[in-house]
Order: structure tokens, then C-alpha cells, then sequence
């Protein structure tokens, strides 16, 4: 049996949540007050995920960088791995909205897009 | 002199916002005076999602969101002007504004719409003792330092104050390589939202130490290292709680002031708790034809709240140039805010000029569980709403329908308060 | 090889180097800072004492009566912020009233002009906000009110402009005489060889006569911390308003600035270090306790800053000025606390003299004794800015908001003699990021002018010298992007 103490994050009153597993599967969630709580306990200990905001290089643009995201949520544990990829992009002014910074960022299968506009000067 | 029919000053997400709403309603000569060199204000240094659930039902990064009203603005070809300060608004409404490109000059505006933001408390105003040293920045100006510039203010971070710009930029220094040691909160509740003290901190093993602050700066030239210490009921340091840390960078997210230095030389009258101008129920100042709306008004929460706060300024300054919003010279109703609700935006409704819904904002004082919002007209409570949480850093509000305030003929007060039963 | 090197760049140095520069000599000054203006004469009360404080027949009480005089004229020719706001001295216990006879008797004995003794109406006549237990007030209206970095940075430039040559992050580190009869200073940016040394450092003033004399001095850091309020709160009272003096100084006081701000302070703590500007959490609430004493409903939550300043108090509590008598050649300017920014042009003109004197230095003839400050567009007409911009677009382009100064400003600051290197450079010859938001918003932009400017990297900028680098290193590590 294993525990995992977890603020829930629905609302403000950030229930503190206990979740037992055994062998990787939730057995009981205690301590939220409602169903988000639960939902949100039981995702965070199987799969948690994230978004990756950050900036990449630009060149020849009227920035010196842009702004990124992962197209949608990537595991929690690759966000290390993430950085570094967007960390080393080098990119060409211009970029759009939706432009892919980084494709298939370290093989999760989401693109890392740009969230701004970078034109060319 | 120019002639506009609406000046709207800022072009953040509030000045966006009403701009394109005064479209909709019909205005043809809008002008967005802006003083960075792009739409999107503040936005466009927050580079994290999170943006736009209600609006758009989908989470945004800031120059996302932004964007979404930029392309609005565009596709109305509303005007606007970049890299001009507004220098003053006089009380009839004429806007001098200055620019490389076009000097200085006025606007004689039909309506002024007031969409300034708000800036961040300096570390002056905190008066946190030790030396000054280079190192120390408000949260806002290293976002902007690492994001926009692309420079890193240090290597490792100390950070005061748990509002969600404090948080943020805890994460994003630890993206960036940086070490962010700790951050200190002097209220006993973090002023941030749930979601980011767990991805933000949590996510990273940054600490964080509520009821602290910063109580000592060292370092002559650079910052080398800070001391917090625990505080009690009061605010004031315990002896005997002090804990180094050394750092070269500090951050400041100790609370946002709106920006009214512009408001309060046309005249506008402020509100001693919000520190934006006192507005009724068409977010008029008093003023008549000068809106305000935005983080310039009140500080706001979620920046969709800004996008539909302004969205009501644009419409109710379409109205006023075209002579729809004519005092009808029936009584106003005063709105108070007490007992735990800090203030209301707006502070007053005209019956005649109410929409059939009016949505007032409000903060709590502190922290409240399982307590009620109320509302009382005069002495009658009419409204009764268990909250099961209200915490000080997010937003509150009550709807009243024009249609209650009508049956309670002679209303003069309005009074919106938490109660334990 | 020079005829005099002066050591210390702040109002002291830099008073002395502008009265020099009238005569044919080769006057360098050393400051172990990056700027002038960069130690006691950036943080006091920036007032211009009336001269009734000083014990009578004192240096002090003559200079600071005679530099009053003085100020009006040189801040006239060199265009410095400079107002006579009056001074009140103000009672409030009945027992002390004969305490403001005192100092209004040794006011007239130092040759204070127009000294009078208020009573409790009057006094609450003139100044609304005074405590309700005044009882009555010594009033003074050749006190004023300075900007005392304007007034050492004017005069240090004008200085430069007449021929003395400034030497920045420039540290005395050993003072001798040598066979040749000439002052060796042996600095950490190499030698330096002068017939005459003036020793203007403040509060190391004691550190460079101790070199040189067996006549030890010994100067005391005296911390004052100070609270700056926002101009919202500039008007709170229009005249300086001091407490009545006791043996620590002068009490705190509470002035308005010749910019429109409030300011209180200071404290008074003798400490050890020479560096000890940390301000601390007892100091600035005794000031706040004590500045309420004299006046009332002070508005303490529009600080927008606090800072503390080290007066350099010398044990017998006298400006030290003249040449040491076991060290011929060089020239003491010690001890120079609180009223010395007031008797700063009269400091200056005795130490020129008594060097023209020494050397029998002749006038020059094209010596240029007026200088413009950096223009202030605030003070032109719609039209006249108008022009202004269309001629150089910079003064269109506004850089700090909170104080309203533009582009055109600061690149003046950077560019005219003596030009600001530094963000703390910037903000004392232009305010920019004086204000409410204290930089947050214009320091990223003046960095980039800087930038552009002086082709410093963004790594290399400071906030004043030194160690003082704003940024470590650039995101992502690497290079790239327009910069």
C-alpha cells in the first residue's frame, strides 16, 4: 500500500487529499470535499500532466524571443526534458501563433507551438 | 484640436475590450492611445496558460488571449496609436497625448474610457529594512527582464509575497535554471490560486513559509543574501525566527496599485480601499462621460472578468455619446460594502440607467468558510448565497435583477456583507 | 602630474573643484565610485540650513551662514533646484520654550537674517498640520530646500567643462610624500603625483589624514534613516519643520523636496562601518514615531522609499578644514556632517582661496561659470514642446512615467559632460525612476538605452558601479535575438 498527500487545486479551499494505491491503482481518495477533488486526485497520481510555458531564440525578429507552449498537456515527469528541447530551438523571424517551435517534443507526440507574433525586421 | 467620439487610454485587455465593444454598439471614431510599442499590455509578459476559461472556454497563454481582442480590434480597424503617453485628461475631456512620431497633442474625446491597469507595490512603499543593492526587483519587471528581454536577473531567488505573479515567476525562474530557494508570505493564506502554489511550487520543491517576511538585505552593491523571519498576529517580526538565505536576486509580488495618477488630476474621485475611481452602475466616474474599467478600476482576479467589465464601460460610453445614458433625475441607490466585503464595483445604480442585470464585484477582507453572502435593500435581506470558500485573492460577486429593485419602491441602500449563518 | 588632486567627488570635492577651476591649475579628482554624488551627499535631508544650529564663532556656523548666502547665485548660474521655503523650529512643551530664545539668540550672533519667534497661532497659521501641542516655533525664511545631487552634479560638470579632470572607480589606497617633495597617491588605477592633496572623502576623511598627520582624527559613520513620501503627499507641510535640537543632531525633521515629495528623517545612530547605508526595522519606526510628535496626520503609507544615509561626524563635532599642519601640502576637508551640503559654496571658495594663495594661482580667462541642466520639457508650452519634439523626437518618447521624463532627457544625462553610466546615474540627473513605481516600470527600457548608448552589454549595466549588475546572463544560455 502506498499513500500520496495532494493539495487539490479546483477551488480555494485546497482540500487536503489522501489517496492510497496498490500497485499503481487508486484503492479510496479521502479528505476532498466534492467530486472535483476526487476526479483531480485520481488523475494526479496516475498520469499527472502539464502544460510547458517558456520562451524560445529568436533571430531576425523585433524580439530576441518567443513565447512557446506544448500544444497540450505532456507527463509531468518530461517537463526536464521539455525545457531542454525548447531551450536548444533556435528560431527564424517571422513566427505566428500556432507556428511549431519544436515538433513531437522528446517523442510525447505534442508539438511545442509559439504564442506570439515575432515579424521579421 | 482631433475629435474622437471615444478615447480610450491603455490598450491592455481592458481598453481591447471596450474598444471593440463600442464598435458593436454602433461608435465609429474610437481611439486606442497606448504607451508601450504593442497592443496587448501586460499580457504579453505572461507567457503562461491559464488564460480564458470563461471567455473563450479554453485555457490561453497571455499574448493568446491578448491576441484574440488584437485580431478584434484589427478586423474593426478601431485606431489606435503605440509608444503614446497620455499626459493628462481634463475634467471636459480633452486628452493630451504625446508621441515621437506626432508630438504633443489634444483630442477633444466624446468619452473617455480609463483603461490604465495598475502597476506593482514598490519595495519602498514595504519598508523592508536592509541595504539597496541591485538585485531586487518588483515580480512584473523581472517577468518582463526574462520573458520579453531575455535576460536573467540571477541565479538564485528569494521571492516575497505569494500572489499568483509571485508564484509564477517562481516556476518560470526554475524553467529558466535558476534556484528558487523559498518564498515568503507575511499573511497567514497565500493570495494565489490553488492551482499555482501546486505547479508552480510544489511541482519544484520550492518551500513556501506563510506568516514570513523579508526582514534584513544584505549586500552593499549586489544582493548576496535576505533574511525572513516569522511574524505574528500583527505583521511584526518574532525574534528568534530568523532564517538566511543567501540569494542574488529577490522578487517583490507584494500587491498590485491601479494606475490612476491620469484619473486623479481630471478630477476623478477615488475609492480609499480599491484605489481606482468610484463608479456607478454604467462604471461612470463622476466625471460624466469618463468610464473606467479594467485593473485601473479594481484589481481583478482573472483577466476575463477585465475583458467583461469592459465590454459593459464600451457599451455604456456608446450610450452616453449618443445621449442614451441621460441622468433621469430619479434617486440614486448607494451600495455598501461591510462586514468582511471590502468594497463593491460600482459603488451606486441609477434605477433609471440599470440594465436589467447588474453584476457587482466585491472582495472579502479574509479568509471565510461555509459563510454567506448577503445582500440587504435597506434592512430587508433579499439575498442569502452559501459560499463554501471566499478567500481575499479571488473576486466575489452577487447579480441583482432591475426588476427586484423596482418592487422596493424609495430604495436608498444597498448593503452586500458575509455572515457566519 | 597634477597641482592638486582632490579626494571625493561628492558635494565637498566637487564645490572646491568648480571654485578651483577659475584659476590656471591642473586639478584632478579621485572618487572610488563610478559617479560623483555617490556617498554622504546622496542621502540626507537635502536642505539648505538658515545657520542658528552651529555653536557661536564656530567653522560651521560661519560657513553654513555664508553658503546659505552663497546658494542662491550659484544654483542661479548653474541651474540647480533651489527653494526658500522657510524652516521652523517648533516647541512643543511649554518648559522648553526658552530653548527657541536660545536659538534664536545665537541664530543672530551667527548672522542668521530674519529669525523670529512664532506663536503657537502663528505657527499653526503658517503650517495647518503642526501638532496640536505646539506652543510656538523659532522661524527661519533663509532656510531651503536643494537637490543636492542636481547641485553636486552641476557642479562637478561645470568643473569638468573648466579643465578638472574626474577620475571614476579610482581608490587611494596609500598617501606618502615623496623625495621629490610631491604627494604620491597610490590608487588600485596606479599613481598619482600632486603638489597638493585635498582630502574631501567624507567619511574616510579620517582614514586619509591619518596617513599623513600624527595628529589622529577620527570620524564617526552617524546613520540617518530616512522615509521619502509621494508627492501626493508633498504639501502636508510647505516649510521644513524641525524638532528642537538636542546633543545627536538635529532631530527628525519633515521637509518638503525641491521636487515635490515629502521627506522625514533622519535618525541618528553612530555605527561603525563606513559602508553601513542598511536601513533597519527599529530605525525607521523610531522616525516614525518621532515625526509624529511635531506633525500630525503624516500620511506614513505613501513611502514610496526609505534609505539611509552616514553623516561624517568627527569627534569635535567641527568642519577640520585647512592644511594639516605636520603634512604640509595637504589639505583637510573632514568632519563634514550636517550643515555641510548648506555651507558646500562656501567650503569650496575657502579651500580655492587658501590654495590660490598657497600656489599663486592665476585667474583664467575664459573661465565659464554658468552651466544649463538637462531641460525639462514639463516647463514649455504645448507649442514650445511641440517644437522641441519635432527638432530631436527623443523628448517625445516618454521613458519613466511616474515622474515624466522622456527619451531626449536621458540621453542629455548620458551624453553631457560628466554623462551618467549607471541607472542610479541616470535617476539622479534625470529622476527618472524616482518615482512611485521606483523604476519597476523604466528600468528595462533605460537599460536599453544605456545599451544602445554606450554599447555596454546588458550584462555589463549597473545600478551603480561595481558589483552592481542588474542582469547575470541571458535565457536559454545562449546568444541569439536582436540584441
Amino acid at each position: 500500500m502506498e499513500k500520496r498527500e495532494l493539495t487539490c487545486i479546483g477551488c480555494p479551499m485546497g482540500c487536503q487529499i489522501t489517496v492510497e494505491l496498490n500497485e499503481g491503482q487508486v484503492v479510496s481518495v479521502t479528505g476532498n470535499t466534492c467530486g472535483i477533488g476526487d476526479k483531480y486526485a485520481r488523475n494526479e497520481v496516475t498520469h499527472p500532466e502539464r502544460t510547458v510555458t517558456s520562451t524560445a531564440v529568436i533571430l531576425g525578429g523585433d524580439k530576441p524571443r518567443v513565447s512557446v507552449k506544448t500544444a497540450s498537456n505532456i507527463p509531468k515527469d518530461k517537463i526536464d526534458d521539455v525545457m531542454k528541447e525548447i531551450d536548444a530551438a533556435v528560431m527564424k523571424a517571422p513566427v505566428h501563433i500556432g507556428d511549431v517551435v519544436v515538433k513531437n517534443v522528446c517523442g510525447t507526440g505534442v508539438d511545442v507551438v509559439a504564442t506570439r507574433n515575432v515579424e521579421a525586421v | 484640436m482631433l475629435n474622437y467620439d471615444i478615447v480610450i487610454v491603455g490598450g491592455g485587455p481592458a481598453g481591447l475590450a471596450a474598444a471593440v465593444a463600442a464598435r458593436n454598439a454602433g461608435v465609429d471614431k474610437i481611439l486606442i492611445l497606448e504607451r508601450d510599442k504593442e497592443l496587448g499590455g501586460i499580457l504579453n509578459q505572461c507567457i503562461h496558460n491559464g488564460f480564458g476559461l470563461h471567455t473563450f472556454k479554453e485555457e490561453l497563454t497571455g499574448p493568446e488571449y491578448a491576441y484574440r481582442f488584437i485580431e478584434k480590434v484589427l478586423d474593426a480597424k478601431i485606431e489606435y496609436k503605440l509608444n503614446t503617453m497620455v499626459m493628462d485628461i481634463s475634467e471636459d475631456r480633452v486628452v493630451t497625448a504625446m508621441s515621437r512620431e506626432d508630438g504633443m497633442y489634444q483630442i477633444k474625446a466624446g468619452a473617455v474610457i480609463l483603461a490604465m491597469g495598475c502597476r506593482e507595490r514598490p519595495r519602498g512603499a514595504l519598508n523592508i529594512p536592509g541595504y539597496r543593492p541591485a538585485g531586487i526587483f518588483s515580480a512584473g519587471t523581472a517577468q518582463r527582464l526574462v520573458n520579453i528581454e531575455g535576460y536573467m536577473p540571477g541565479r538564485e531567488v528569494v521571492i516575497l509575497g505569494s500572489g499568483d505573479i509571485g508564484l509564477i515567476m517562481a516556476r518560470r525562474m526554475t524553467l529558466e535554471g535558476a534556484k528558487v530557494k523559498v518564498v515568503a508570505e507575511l499573511m497567514p493564506y497565500s493570495g494565489g490560486l490553488k492551482r499555482n502554489i501546486v505547479q508552480c511550487l510544489d511541482d519544484f520543491g520550492i518551500p513556501l513559509k506563510l506568516s514570513h517576511t523579508v526582514v534584513d538585505i544584505e549586500g552593499k552593491e549586489h544582493l548576496e543574501a535576505v533574511t525572513i523571519a516569522q511574524v505574528d498576529n500583527h505583521g511584526k517580526p518574532i525574534p528568534g525566527t530568523e532564517e538566511r538565505y543567501t540569494c542574488d536576486t529577490l522578487l517583490l509580488s507584494c500587491g498590485l496599485i491601479p494606475e490612476n495618477e491620469l484619473s486623479r488630476n481630471a478630477g476623478v474621485e477615488m475609492s480609499p480601499i480599491t484605489s481606482g475611481p468610484i463608479v456607478n452602475e454604467s462604471l461612470e466616474t463622476n466625471i460624466p462621460g469618463v468610464f473606467a474599467c479594467g485593473n485601473v478600476l479594481h484589481v481583478h482576479d482573472l483577466v476575463d472578468y477585465v475583458s467583461e467589465e469592459a465590454d459593459r464601460a464600451g457599451q455604456n460610453a456608446a450610450k452616453f455619446i449618443k445621449g442614451e445614458l441621460a441622468d433621469n433625475g430619479g434617486e440614486e441607490i448607494e451600495i455598501v460594502a461591510t462586514e468582511g466585503a471590502r468594497y463593491t464595483v460600482p459603488s451606486t445604480i441609477d434605477l433609471g440607467r440599470m440594465d436589467d442585470k447588474l453584476t457587482v464585484r466585491f472582495r472579502v477582507g479574509a479568509v471565510y468558510k461555509d459563510s454567506y453572502v448577503s445582500v440587504y435593500f435597506d434592512d430587508e435581506r433579499v439575498m442569502h448565497n452559501k459560499k463554501r470558500i471566499m478567500a481575499p485573492g479571488e473576486m466575489e460577486q452577487v447579480i441583482l435583477l432591475k426588476s427586484k429593485l423596482e418592487e422596493k419602491p424609495g430604495l436608498k441602500k444597498i448593503t452586500v456583507k458575509i455572515e457566519a449563518e | 602630474m597634477y597641482d592638486v588632486v582632490i579626494i571625493g567627488a561628492g558635494v565637498s570635492g566637487s564645490s572646491i573643484a568648480r571654485e578651483l577651476s577659475r584659476y590656471n591649475a591642473n586639478v584632478c579628482v579621485l572618487d572610488k565610485c563610478s559617479d560623483v554624488c555617490e556617498g554622504t551627499t546622496k542621502a540626507n535631508s537635502a536642505i539648505v540650513h538658515a545657520g542658528f544650529d552651529a555653536a557661536e564663532g564656530s567653522l560651521m556656523a560661519k560657513l553654513n551662514v555664508r553658503g546659505n548666502e552663497m546658494m542662491d547665485e550659484i544654483c542661479k548660474d548653474l541651474d540647480v533646484p533651489f527653494k526658500r521655503n522657510g524652516s521652523m523650529v517648533v516647541c512643543i512643551h511649554k518648559e522648553a520654550l526658552p530653548g527657541l530664545q536660545d536659538l534664536y539668540d545665537r541664530g543672530v550672533k551667527n548672522g542668521v537674517k530674519g529669525l523670529r519667534i512664532l506663536s503657537r497661532e502663528e505657527a499653526l497659521e503658517m503650517e495647518p498640520n503642526l501638532s496640536d501641542n505646539v506652543e510656538g516655533a523659532l522661524y527661519a525664511p533663509t532656510g531651503g530646500i536643494v537637490c543636492p545631487f542636481k547641485l553636486n552634479i552641476a557642479m562637478a560638470e561645470n568643473a569638468n567643462v573648466n579643465g578638472v579632470e574626474f577620475r571614476f572607480n579610482t581608490e587611494v589606497e596609500d598617501i606618502k610624500k615623496g623625495e621629490d617633495g610631491m604627494w604620491h597617491l597610490r590608487t588600485n588605477n596606479g599613481e598619482y603625483i600632486a603638489k597638493y592633496v585635498v582630502n574631501a572623502a567624507g567619511v574616510y576623511a579620517d582614514k586619509f589624514h591619518n596617513m599623513v598627520s600624527a595628529n589622529k582624527i577620527h570620524i564617526t559613520p552617524r546613520r540617518g534613516d530616512y522615509c521619502l513620501l509621494d508627492k501626493e503627499a508633498g504639501t502636508h507641510v510647505t516649510h521644513t519643520i524641525f524638532p528642537q535640537p538636542t546633543a545627536l543632531g538635529k532631530g527628525v525633521l519633515v521637509t518638503p523636496t525641491v521636487h515635490g515629495n515629502l521627506l522625514v528623517g533622519p535618525t541618528a545612530i553612530d555605527i561603525e562601518n563606513k559602508e553601513g547605508v542598511n536601513t533597519t526595522g527599529e530605525g525607521i519606526g523610531d522616525l516614525i514615531a518621532k515625526a509624529n510628535d511635531h506633525v500630525k496626520n503624516l500620511p506614513m503609507r505613501k513611502v514610496i522609499t526609505s534609505f539611509a544615509g552616514l553623516r561624517a561626524h568627527e569627534d569635535g563635532h567641527e568642519f577640520i578644514i585647512g592644511e594639516v599642519e605636520d603634512a604640509k601640502g595637504f589639505v583637510d576637508c573632514a568632519g563634514i556632517e550636517s550643515p555641510g551640503l548648506s555651507a558646500s559654496p562656501a567650503i569650496g571658495e575657502m579651500v580655492a582661496n587658501l590654495l590660490k594663495e598657497a600656489m599663486n594661482l592665476t585667474e583664467k580667462e575664459n573661465w565659464i561659470g554658468t552651466r544649463k541642466d538637462i531641460l525639462n520639457p514639463e516647463n514649455l508650452s504645448l507649442e514650445e514642446r511641440n517644437e522641441l519634439i519635432k527638432k530631436n523626437p527623443a523628448y517625445g518618447n516618454i521613458i519613466c512615467r511616474c515622474e515624466s521624463i522622456s527619451e531626449g532627457e536621458i540621453l542629455d544625462a548620458i551624453h553631457r559632460p560628466l554623462g551618467a553610466r549607471t541607472l542610479d546615474g541616470v535617476k539622479r540627473r534625470t529622476r527618472a525612476g524616482m518615482g512611485r513605481c521606483q523604476a519597476g516600470f523604466c528600468s528595462p527600457k533605460v537599460m536599453e538605452i544605456i545599451h544602445r548608448e554606450l554599447g555596454l552589454p546588458y550584462e555589463e549595466i549597473t545600478k551603480s558601479g561595481g558589483q552592481s549588475k542588474i542582469v547575470t546572463h541571458r535565457t536559454k544560455n545562449q546568444k541569439g535575438g536582436n540584441q
